[in-house]
């Protein structure tokens, strides 16, 4: 393998790891005006993403630092073509990380309740937009001569921006529900449990329809098969839940995502922004990719840095790995 | 278009300057003050006092307050270079790609873990483990601090790279040279001190204006007492040792600039002619709106540029008159006449000389706001000797207002360092041969596509938000540290045991880092 496709690998990598890790904190955080109708619920919901999303969130920083870093040619014509989804997604992950620390600075009733509602709000729009920036970027851009974008501000806006935005938003929520199930006792974990059945086997269509549109485009047998088990994934994912086994229904969840991650990018592989406008202005790897130099030096950078990162990533999910309940809180602490 | 596309350089450069001098109010407390939460609790650790321990959780907390804020609008500097820079991003994507993504993987990961670890860990993990914790975090931003100075020292010295004859694009064959640019260590060392001098002011401001209020009040000196003293003498000796090493890495960056990019050291003197032995400006004025610098008329030093350029006090220093003209010899009279690359500004000629009000104030600001810090330091450390608490009024609040100070001097610093690089985003290294152009005019580095529209909804959004954020964010640390380390009315923490363990604590509101969600 060239360096050019395992880079193009890492970054699929990462953005599958970006996914299924704020997947569940953007899901959490939607559900709270669903799951969370009274405050000590709520407070129990934001407990459980408490100590992760600020780790997770930095998946998406390396995920677009390694798409500059590998393919700036990439950076270049993606960002500016979708400009003020990238700006919407900027300000949602702002308001929602302030409001997450901000939330518990001052203890009253509403204070609380706003900053609340902006963790939600702000996770809403991230997730959507970052979904309508993958959706475009794997099924197509106007783009023109010189990576540059063809028509106003919002024509990089089409059908693939809007179903990457609900594939995205619909598979997060569902993965938030599952993780809530598996991370808290008492009655959030039946509810939680509850809308993960009643809404899994809706909520993975639109990532289904993604990947299989990619696919159909431009995809290999082995995407094929790799779109199969994704849709296999997710009957796991109910039947496991049904039984009561979060840990396996999580597991079969993820992996449906990452079967579908793996769908998109595998199809979408060597084109890295396709045009709406001509195939002959498609960005490739090699179009967009800096020196072999470069990407050695990355390689061996990667290659020592990222088990470490991996390492002691999973160990801070072992060390905050019981099961919360509303009793634990503490005492007095906030109304 | 033409109008339009200049529209969209400069709006892209106000959003730039705007949304990264704001960045940098969060930057530096949060390395200088990250370090010294660390040294409290390491001293917590060591000698089991309540002091260390109360201070730890209250400046801890001041320091996530911050830290949470920093890393919001850090998000936005790694995207923006797409959105609105996309010529640029192409153009540097050979060296300054793979240092942002170093800094993600070696740096962020690190800090946001192990701070998520800190803050959820206090009771639940042995005490040296959460110590250790700590420690990582703060050197993640430590680290996060060097690779993002590497990326912008490559842009004030680019080395480390050849130019492809096929692309015109620098590519980069020596990632060592890039690491151990020069710049980079001199503006690294530098921009680290100067964030310990930000803390370090925190802390004696906060602190004296808390020991005064007690001291008014006849409160006795009890653990409180000793929190808020100890804070004033540790900030005070921080500050006064942070401002010498600023002055020495300072000087040590201002000779390699004089080397690397003299055009910015002598409008920072607005030194028009070449002289030796140049003299040093200490106060200038200009005709309103010129940048001329035959224009300028200053009161000066004699020598003393001399001395900062070369380490004598005879040595000759180019004046901007000629070095204007080196330049335009060397990298053109014009820009070239492509609108396509270079908008409005193409065929025009170019202007090698930074504004030259902003150079000379941000320079002189700079300084200045440092040594007005060091001089607080060095009054609050002799007002508060052998157990002393001061009450005048102008010394307490005056202390309270020089936690300004430090900021504007990092602010400044770094106006001047990127203004003074005008008209290039990437400078010319004049030890690079000139048919090798490794530099890159500002002009040319804006994204083509993008509509002046979209990026002045992006500079609107972003400055309303930014707006309203620090005023919530001023409102929270005011009234954070009004309260200071125990409960309202001033009485003892409940639960609070001379061992002052964490789960002991828990009830406490105000103070408890272990967040109830």
């Amino acid at each position: 393998m060239d360096l050019q496709t395992l880079w193009f690998a890492a970054v699929a990598l990462l953005w599958t790891g970006f996914l299924l890790l704020e997947g569940f904190d953007f899901g959490v955080a939607a559900l709270l005006p669903v799951l969370g109708r009274r405050t000590a619920e709520r407070h129990l919901m934001l407990r459980t993403i408490g100590p992760l999303w600020d780790g997770n969130e930095v998946w998406l920083i390396t995920a677009v630092g390694a798409v500059f870093a590998a393919f700036p040619g990439w950076y270049a014509t993606w960002l500016p073509a979708l400009y003020l989804p990238f700006v919407l997604v900027l300000f949602g992950l702002i308001v929602r990380a302030v409001a997450f620390e901000w939330r518990h600075s001052h203890s009253t009733e509403a204070w609380d309740t706003t900053w609340t509602r902006v963790v939600t709000g702000g996770s809403l729009v991230a997730a959507a937009g970052i979904g309508a920036a993958l959706g475009a970027t794997t099924l197509g851009l106007p783009i023109g001569e010189g990576g540059i974008r063809v028509g106003g501000a919002l024509s990089g806006l089409g059908w693939p921006a809007l179903l990457g935005a609900v594939a995205v938003l619909a598979f997060s929520v569902v993965h938030g529900a599952v993780f809530l199930s598996l991370k808290t006792d008492g009655p959030l974990r039946v509810a939680a449990r509850r809308f993960a059945l009643r809404w899994a086997p809706v909520a993975a269509l639109p990532m289904l329809a993604w990947a299989g549109l990619v696919h159909l485009r431009s995809g290999t047998p082995v995407t094929g098969a790799l779109w199969l088990v994704a849709a296999l994934a997710v009957l796991v994912a109910w039947a496991r839940l049904r039984v009561g086994r979060e840990g396996q229904g999580f597991a079969a969840w993820g992996a449906m995502l990452a079967a579908a991650a793996a769908t998109v990018f595998g199809a979408a592989y060597p084109v890295v922004v396709p045009s709406t406008v001509d195939p002959a202005f498609d960005v490739t790897i090699a179009d967009a990719s800096v020196s072999d130099y470069t990407l050695t030096v990355m390689t061996w950078a990667a290659g020592v840095g990222l088990p470490v990162v991996l390492g002691y990533q999973a160990w801070t999910y072992w060390v905050f790995r019981k099961r919360l309940t509303a009793e634990a809180q503490h005492v007095g602490a906030h109304p | 278009m033409d109008v339009l596309d200049l529209d969209v350089l400069d709006i892209a450069r106000w959003q730039f300057g705007i949304t990264t001098v704001y960045h940098f109010l969060m930057v530096p407390l949060t390395i200088g003050l990250g370090l010294l939460v660390a040294v409290m609790q390491t001293m917590w650790v060591r000698t089991g006092s309540p002091e260390w321990l109360r201070m730890t959780r209250f400046w801890g907390r001041v320091y996530l307050i911050n830290f949470v804020l920093g890393v919001a609008t850090g998000l936005v500097q790694e995207f923006q270079f797409g959105l609105a820079w996309s010529e640029y991003s192409r153009f540097v994507g050979d060296v300054f790609g793979s240092l942002l993504a170093l800094e993600a993987l070696l740096a962020f990961f690190l800090e946001s873990t192990f701070l998520g670890l800190w803050i959820f860990g206090w009771g639940r993990i042995p005490k040296k483990l959460h110590l250790a914790a700590l420690w990582a975090a703060v050197v993640g931003s430590i680290v996060s601090a060097y690779f993002i100075i590497a990326a912008n020292s490559w842009m004030q010295h680019p080395v480390g790279v050849e130019v492809d004859d096929a692309t015109g694009r620098p590519v980069q064959v020596d990632f060592l040279a890039v690491l151990t640019n020069n710049t980079a260590l001199a503006a690294f060392s530098h921009a680290v001190v100067a964030a310990l001098m930000v803390a370090g002011a925190l802390l004696v401001g906060i602190g004296l204006w808390h020991l005064r209020r007690r001291e008014l009040a006849g409160r006795p000196e009890d653990v409180d007492h000793g929190v808020w003293r100890r804070s004033v003498r540790l900030g005070g000796w921080v500050s006064l040792a942070a401002f010498v090493l600023v002055a020495l890495t300072g000087d040590w960056q201002g000779k390699l600039m004089y080397a690397q990019q003299p055009l910015k050291m002598s409008s920072a003197e607005a030194l028009c002619e070449t002289e030796a032995p140049a003299p040093f400006s200490v106060f200038a004025w200009s005709k309103l709106g010129s940048n001329e610098c035959d224009d300028v008329h200053s009161i000066t030093v004699p020598g003393l540029v001399s001395f900062l350029a070369h380490g004598d006090f005879s040595s000759a220093v180019p004046g901007v008159n000629q070095l204007q003209e080196e330049y335009a010899a060397v990298y053109g009279e014009t820009y070239p006449d492509d609108p396509s690359r270079f908008g409005a500004l193409a065929g025009e000629e170019v202007d090698y000389t930074p504004l030259l009000a902003v150079s000379y104030w941000s320079f002189r600001l700079m300084i200045g706001m440092g040594a007005v810090s060091a001089g607080v330091a060095a009054y609050v450390l002799w007002a508060t000797r052998k157990g002393r608490v001061p009450t005048s009024r102008i010394g307490v609040y005056g202390s309270l207002l020089a936690v300004a100070a430090p900021f504007v001097a990092n602010a400044t610093g770094w106006v001047f360092t990127e203004m003074g690089r005008q008209p290039f985003v990437v400078y010319p290294n004049p030890d690079v041969p000139v048919d090798e152009q490794t530099w890159f005019f500002t002009a040319q580095a804006v994204s083509p596509g993008v509509t002046a529209a979209e990026v002045w909804t992006s500079l609107s959004l972003l400055t309303l938000v930014y707006g309203a954020l620090a005023v919530v964010e001023l409102w929270l640390i005011t009234r954070f540290v009004r309260r200071g380390v125990t409960t309202g009315d001033g009485a003892p923490t409940p639960g609070h045991t001379p061992e002052g363990t964490p789960e002991s604590r828990d009830e406490d509101d105000d103070d408890v880092l272990s967040f109830a969600y």
